[in-house]
């Protein structure tokens, strides 16, 4: 291995400060306003009054007393003591891009920034001319007939498909026989969570031996019940099924509709349609695949898109166009109604616009090969370090942009688990890696996803990191088993973040539970 | 704190499977596996588990039984093991396993680790009840209970992490206890018995990281389908209840004390017969309309036919392969060995009918395309 004790030196910034609420000292003040002007008060009145008596509080707000300069001090240290999503993440089935930082100053143009949903259509064309082109733009990619971009995330938009499933069926009087929707054991949870969620029964696929589920799985699981299927391809093992179009086919003979749940898009950008695959209906996450940010969990967009004949059914409101205006349809009688507020996180739309036109079609096509091949790339260098497997090792095709891959050996071998190994790499200034959605098919799982955006030598530092802490759990686990050891904090206990009775996700609960002050 | 861990090794567990043999219960027959060269193993593989082991030395005590029970792999793993008995002179026996479990229970051990197959998981259980946990470093050739690691280093590992304390994600689960009798077997006539639940540390996953799911446990959506089972069982439908602790809650949820290694019939909310042979069934089954609970048995994944032999061929031809309904948790089913289920009923057309792709329900709502294969 190239990078054994040749990796630069990290060590993270330890500011070891108290949170916010226990900093400050009584009276201190980071602004003080001046007197209300009688003028003013002369003209609106009291300024108490200008507050409803019921919405009033009776008592000052329990915030730290501080100056404006250690406020500032104390956020600039808690963004030291973070990777801030600068360094080599690649986190698996997350698509991690660079967020140009053009495409985050279009975004906070006042033209963006400064607009309502509740403005006139009148007075929102340019935005809405956006929002129609980039919907051009996805219907160019899926072969789908309208997107619609409200739903707060992928999640959101499979919830989507749901409803919308659950309004085709009952339209058809067809509601109470087709009440089950398959998907499979690799689909991400949230196919299986937002069909319970519409009051769908979940039929599950496992995987068969090679890697996906077979045709005969799927026949057996389709019936007159079946709603609809939600499925990704490839899934997170890196695999494609090539036998999806005939999938499709036996869930239409059924009478059921399908889903493309397209999470894994990367690979596959501009080298397949879901229209053409037959699918009925399928979503992007903008967040993703789109490279806008995705932050701390957000903000976040689905891009639902379908077939004409589910269009009826979509969340309001629909942006369209007649040729000259673009408008805001809400009157659309059979709508499933809305999924979110307004019209979805229109900043992150206007930013996907943007990252499209500068990749241009052949930029797209250019991200998915280099994606798949980054991918492969670091495949064969992975598996030649000790401890690392893939999963379905006997399956010899290639990936497409993600490999699952297992340290059931390492752990095996060394006692060394893949937790440990996530928390070794970030003294090495590199992000923890993607593990797997629960449950776990292959032991010990991690999913690192290259992307196109790193460099072959960013891609290298990854990789002889992993080197480093395979080494380091053949020779001194203890060294990875006590990780991390160069960061801010020290390894965090497990236990407390699965014990109710422990963990305490605001301050309030914090005091309550462990007694650091009394509540007021 | 000083924690105290028992091991027993059965020196022979393991000896018949490399010469064909099915087992090496009954004198006669290790004398026929000695004679076909076996070696022993199982010495080997407890040496490899507690090697693997990062015990927390001073702390920890270590008893055993002298020999090859137990004692010389121990100091051969560098351990100082106090030994507390002799197996009889020559070969050991299930009778020098159970005198060894019964001398660990007297002495408190937090932990038996042991070396061996079903056979020897058995002879433990039996002394040992649920009073103390056992964990099994994988060695006999029959492997049909659930208390066995995935291999001899994760064993010494999970064990020492255990009787550590403390970490977090290590728990403790009940895991079926069955074993064959190898001379049946030996006639190509199978006799699998679920013998009972034995306690065993395994590992439940830490959840640190942000897009992993929160966690409700299979456990828990088990006993959601439970409830909703039972809510949703008609009239005068009999209902035949398969043996296990997946079934059981079932029964919970019905008030009714089941027999947890039998199969019960349940007939509009009352329990009508217990612990039912196969000619009960049958009876009870006389002009009913039926069904049939059932879990998955074992660690091998058997639906019919190993540890729930009452439930014939003949029974579930009369309930009928469409009155079947199968309860699982997830976890059991993806850490299936062969990634499907097994059936042997002793009737191979029936084995045909069941054979393909079934649905096992593995919570409320919920259920996963199986398949199902004869064994």
């Amino acid at each position: 291995m190239s990078g054994n004790g040749t990796l630069r030196n990290y060590h993270a910034a330890v500011w070891d400060e108290p949170v916010v609420m226990e900093m400050g000292h009584h009276g201190r003040r980071g602004m003080v306003f001046p007197d209300i002007d009688e003028a003013v008060t002369a003209a609106v009145g009291d300024s108490e009054s200008l507050i409803p008596e019921e919405m009033r509080r009776h008592d000052r707000p329990a915030l730290p007393e501080m100056s404006e300069p250690e406020v500032q001090r104390h956020y600039l240290h808690l963004s030291q003591e973070t990777l801030g999503m600068m360094g080599v993440s690649l986190f698996g089935t997350c698509t991690m891009k660079y967020n140009s930082r053009i495409n985050e100053l279009i975004g906070a143009r006042p033209e963006v920034a400064e607009t309502h949903p509740l403005q006139h259509e009148d007075t929102l064309q340019g935005t809405l001319e956006i929002i129609h082109n980039f919907d051009l733009i996805l219907r160019e990619l899926s072969g789908m007939d309208q997107f619609v971009f409200q739903a707060g995330g992928g999640a959101d938009a499979a919830y989507t498909h749901v409803c919308v499933t659950r309004a085709y069926h009952q339209a058809r009087g067809q509601l109470a026989q087709r009440n089950e929707i398959v998907t499979s054991i690799q689909a991400h949870p949230c196919n299986a969570a937002t069909a319970a969620a519409a009051g769908f029964k979940i039929v599950t696929l496992m995987l068969d031996d090679n890697g996906y589920p077979s045709l005969d799985a799927l026949k057996a699981a389709v019936s007159d019940r079946t709603a609809a299927l939600l499925i990704n391809n490839p899934d997170d093992m890196g695999i494609y099924n090539p036998d999806i179009k005939e999938w499709v086919n036996i869930v239409h003979e059924a009478g059921g509709l399908c889903f493309y749940d397209h999470a894994n898009f990367n690979g596959v950008m501009s080298k397949l349609r879901a229209r053409e695959l037959g699918f009925d209906a399928c979503m992007y996450m903008l967040h993703k695949t789109f490279g806008t940010p995705k932050a701390g969990g957000g903000p976040a967009v689905g891009a639902y898109g379908c077939t004409e004949e589910l269009a009826e059914f979509l969340p309001c409101p629909v942006v369209t166009f007649d040729g000259e205006t673009y408008h805001l349809d809400e009157d659309r009688p059979n709508s499933i109604g809305r999924v979110r507020e307004f019209w979805g996180n229109v900043p992150q739309i206007v930013k996907s616009y943007s990252w499209s036109r500068a990749m241009g079609a052949e930029g797209i096509c250019e991200a998915a090969d280099l994606s798949v091949l980054g991918n492969n790339y670091m495949e064969k260098r992975l598996l030649e370090i000790p401890g690392i497997t893939k999963s379905q090792p006997h399956l010899n095709k290639w990936r497409m942009e993600m490999t699952r891959y297992s340290l059931e050996k390492l752990k095996e071998d060394t006692g060394v688990t893949t937790f440990d190994v996530a928390n070794r790499m970030v003294d090495f200034g590199i992000d923890a890696y993607w593990l797997a959605h629960e449950p776990w098919l292959v032991p010990e799982p991690f999913t690192p996803e290259a992307g196109e955006m790193y460099s072959r030598e960013d891609l290298d530092h990854w990789v002889d990191v992993l080197a480093r802490i395979s080494h380091e759990a053949y020779t001194d686990p203890e060294i990875v088993k006590t990780a991390p050891h160069n960061q801010a904090i020290a390894k965090i206990k497990a236990e407390p973040l699965e014990d109710p009775e422990k963990w305490a996700m605001t301050w309030r609960a914090y005091k309550r539970k462990y007694g650091a002050g009394k509540e007021t | 704190m000083t924690v105290r861990v028992g091991l027993i090794v059965n020196p022979i567990a393991g000896m018949g499977g490399k010469v064909g043999l099915k087992g090496t219960d009954g004198e006669a027959t290790l004398d026929k596996a000695r004679a076909l060269g076996a070696e022993p193993l199982a010495n080997t593989r407890a040496e490899a588990a507690l090697a693997a082991a990062s015990w927390q030395r001073g702390t920890l005590e270590l008893l055993t039984f002298a020999g090859d029970m137990g004692e010389t792999t121990a100091t051969k793993a560098g351990l100082e093991p106090t030994v507390i008995g002799n197996s009889r002179a020559g070969a050991s026996d299930a009778g020098d396993t159970a005198a060894a479990a019964r001398a660990m229970l007297e002495r408190d051990v937090g932990l038996i680790l042991f070396a061996g197959g079903d056979g020897t998981a058995r002879d433990i259980f039996q002394v040992i009840g649920q009073e103390v946990p056992v964990l099994g470093i994988p060695t006999g050739v029959k492997m049909h209970s659930a208390v066995f690691a995935t291999g001899p280093a994760s064993a010494g590992r999970l064990a020492a992490e255990y009787l550590r304390g403390g970490t977090a994600g290590i728990g403790l689960a009940d895991a079926e206890i069955m074993d064959i009798d190898e001379e049946e077997q030996r006639r190509n006539r199978l006799s699998a018995k679920l013998f009972g639940y034995a306690r065993v540390p395994f590992e439940r996953r830490a959840l640190q990281y942000a897009k992993a799911a929160s966690h409700v446990s299979g456990q828990a959506k088990l006993d959601a389908l439970g409830r909703d089972t039972a809510a949703g069982m008609e009239q005068d439908v009999l209902y035949i209840i398969g043996p296990g602790s997946t079934t059981q809650r079932l029964l919970q949820h019905l008030g009714l004390e089941g027999s947890l290694l039998g199969v019960d019939v349940v007939l509009n909310g009352k329990a009508v017969v217990r612990d039912a042979s196969e000619a009960d069934l049958l009876q009870a089954l006389d002009g009913h309309e039926a069904r049939i609970i059932s879990g998955v048995i074992g660690g091998q994944g058997f639906l019919f036919g190993r540890g729930n032999q009452q439930i014939s061929a003949g029974v579930i031809r009369r309930v009928g392969v469409d009155n079947l309904m199968v309860v699982a948790a997830v976890e059991k089913l993806i850490a299936l060995p062969t990634n499907r289920l097994l059936v042997d009923t002793g009737d191979s057309d029936l084995d045909a009918d069941l054979s393909g792709f079934m649905r096992v329900h593995t919570g409320p709502g919920e259920t996963m395309m199986l398949a199902v294969a004869a064994a």
